[in-house]
């Protein structure tokens, strides 16, 4: 099976939510990796649709840049509704 | 369990203070209970040991599908058919979805099931015993998998992310498996003739001692285990799972009706555990070295599905070759 | 023969015949080309033993409405242990797997029957018919999907995956005129808006598997050639009577036992 390619599985579980990766399948081509995918993941109706991308087609950020990539975001709390109060007779918003 | 004897390269641990500063930091974020993820830093022993175990566990599943297809064409109704086929196409998925998370470290699938088909790596002991009657398929499910969902819900907490999460989708799978073992046996107690009721208690002689050797050696006798245990690739002793699996099996083989072939088990009041009688370890050593009843065959069977589907895998990839030329021209 | 006989007999013809491919099916778990594959033919066969179990199970039910003579059977009495004779299944089906290509070669030319011959049925005047067809259809409309993408793969891969595709269209149809084949069981239901119209679907799967053969450059042999039949009589090629030897030997070891 050296030659078939390696495949990342991304299964969205239900309408309105986002894909999911759930791990990975075999196959000569992108169609048979899709019906691999669909045979191996979700047996027990856990989709409605199904992503597939060759692994070597993923680029990946580094873990030794994490904190450089999310560390800056932490000390930005005004980005979250939470940070911001308002007086009570204002109501939901 | 469906990796018996895994050797991490290393007899003794190294201290804190002996580590190289990434060692540190690895060891640091293991005992903090982080997960280890793909591309982190990771000593070559660590990944090395992973891959060993998570392919011997992967093997275990594929070749375990074997003793239970040589019952699934003569299953004896509708219902235990379905069944039967949906747990061993269980195992296929278990068994993929486990080559999946050894991919992750960088090993190929086809190279590893190479090393199984030399009989360079193995696969759990277990499978190497035949299933003889239809009863077997009931003790299967409910001994064997029973015992390998003990030591799988102890490694759902295992340190490498991709084997934890393989775990945790496993054992949510898994759960009907040994449910639907123990009762096939429980109908043929209750429902059956004498004749059905002496093809259980002769399924469980059978199986019984195998099940027990599945946790593999005596703590004392596995030499790798204290590595083991401090990646956290292993959870839990072998002595400790294999006295947690007896405890919570002796009762529902009580249930059944049934006994075990070990005259020594009884329950021990002061260590509120039961003692149990020695594994035959001369037998143990032999089928992992390859002399059980079933060794050859298991493997004959796995090599040639693979030898003879080399003209299927290479069509597939011509086709695809060519329609990739083909897409490439319009 | 009353609308009530002919109808069991129809529905034993349709349970057998999944149900004989299912067991076949079974038979190369363990043995498929890729782990992958193992799944797949894995989801297949579960859903045909499903659909045999289905038909059957209404079966059971018309023969003891009716009283025919089946009455108070269960479908596993009629799956279980029916002897040659009474089985009712398309002679393809009961063919040995033979090599991945022979294993194809017969399900791709049983699916596109079966696709369309659950979609004639989804609209059946029978209800339980009708819904029983209708469940079925969407699992075999992926069967169909599925062993034609083999077809073409093996069709238009290799060389040697070429002749070895060639060689089991042309050893299989022999066995396909017979799904065809009209007799008083199929004219009866087909008057009554119960069952298929069989010359309709013999024009819908010539059209399908002359495009799909041509496409996976294979040579498509011809509908006039001689076909084998006998199925709907109970006349079996030797084949089926150790597949069932196999499949019934429990329920016929211990008689009356329950497992």
């Amino acid at each position: 099976m050296s030659d078939w390619t390696l495949f990342e599985v991304f299964v969205r579980s239900k309408h309105g939510l986002n894909h999911k990766h759930v791990g990975s399948v075999h196959a000569a081509d992108a169609a048979m990796a899709l019906e691999n995918a669909r045979e191996l993941y979700t047996r027990r109706s856990e989709g409605v649709s199904i992503w597939v991308v060759p692994s070597a087609a993923i680029t990946a950020s580094s873990p030794d840049e994490k904190e450089p990539l999310f560390d800056p975001s932490d000390d930005k709390v005004y980005r979250h509704a939470t940070f911001y109060d308002l007086p009570k007779e204002v109501g939901h918003m | 369990m469906y990796a018996q004897l895994v050797d991490t390269g290393a007899k003794r641990l190294k201290t804190l203070e002996e580590m190289s500063p990434e060692e540190r930091a690895f060891q640091e974020k293991i005992d903090a209970e982080i997960k280890i993820e793909p591309k982190n830093w990771m000593p070559e022993g660590y990944r090395r040991t992973l891959i060993r175990q998570i392919s011997q566990h992967a093997h275990s599943e594929i070749v375990g599908m074997l003793p239970e297809k040589n019952w699934l064409t003569r299953a004896p109704n509708f219902k235990r058919k379905l069944q039967l086929l949906a747990k061993i196409q269980d195992e296929g998925g278990h068994g993929l979805y486990l080559y999946s998370a050894m991919e992750t470290l960088g090993a190929d699938r086809d190279e590893e099931v190479a090393k199984l088909h030399s009989g360079e790596v193995k696969y759990s002991s277990i499978f190497n015993y035949p299933a003889l009657s239809w009863a077997d398929m009931g003790t299967i499910g409910w001994l064997v998998d029973g015992a390998a969902i003990v030591n799988q819900v102890v490694l759902q907490r295992t340190s490498y992310g991709p084997y934890s999460r393989a775990m945790i989708r496993i054992c949510k799978e898994e759960s009907f498996h040994q449910r639907q073992g123990y009762q096939i046996l429980l109908h043929m107690m209750q429902n059956g003739t004498d004749e059905q009721k002496a093809m259980v208690q002769d399924s469980i002689n059978r199986f019984w001692w195998p099940a027990m050797m599945m946790f593999g050696p005596h703590d004392s006798d596995s030499p790798n285990s204290a590595q083991s245990m401090a990646w956290k690739i292993k959870r839990m002793s072998n002595d400790d799972l294999r006295q947690r699996f007896i405890d919570q099996t002796v009762p529902q083989l009580e249930f059944l009706g049934c006994t075990a072939p070990d005259p020594e088990l009884k329950w021990n009041e002061t260590r509120g555990h039961y003692d149990f009688g020695e594994i035959d370890w001369t037998e143990f050593y032999d089928v992992v070295k390859g002399n059980g009843p079933c060794n050859r065959d298991r493997l004959r069977t796995r090599r040639k599905a693979i030898e003879e589907g080399t003209w299927v895998r290479e069509a597939a990839s011509a086709y695809a070759a060519k329609q990739k030329q083909k897409n490439a021209a319009a | 023969m009353n609308q009530n006989q002919a109808l069991f007999e129809y529905l034993l013809r349709l349970g057998d015949s999944d149900m004989i491919l299912g067991q076949r099916l079974c038979e190369w778990v363990g043995n498929a080309p890729a782990l992958e594959e193992e799944m797949a033919i894995g989801n297949v066969a579960l859903d045909l033993i499903g659909q045999a179990r289905s038909w059957l199970t209404l079966a059971a039910e018309v023969a003891s409405a009716a009283e025919l003579e089946a009455a108070g059977r269960s479908a596993d009495d009629l799956a279980f242990t029916r002897d040659e004779r009474a089985y009712r299944n398309l002679l393809i089906v009961e063919q040995a797997n033979g090599n991945f290509a022979d294993t194809m070669a017969r399900q791709y030319l049983f699916d596109v029957w079966h696709y369309h011959l659950l979609s004639a049925l989804s609209g059946s005047a029978d209800e339980r018919v009708a819904a029983i067809a209708a469940k079925g259809l969407k699992e075999v409309t992926y069967h169909l999907r599925r062993s034609s993408a083999w077809i073409k793969r093996l069709g238009d891969g290799t060389e040697e995956s070429h002749a070895r595709m060639q060689d089991a269209i042309d050893e299989i149809w022999t066995y396909s005129g017979e799904m065809f084949i009209a007799d008083e069981v199929d004219n009866l239901l087909a008057v009554a808006g119960i069952g298929a119209d069989l010359n309709r679907l013999r024009s819908l799967w010539q059209a399908d598997v002359q495009a799909l053969l041509a496409e996976a450059t294979l040579n498509c042999p011809s509908m006039d050639e001689y076909m084998q039949r006998g199925s709907k009589q109970g006349l079996h090629t030797e084949q089926l009577g150790f597949l069932l030897a196999e499949m019934q030997f429990l329920p016929r070891a211990y008689p009356g036992a329950s497992w």
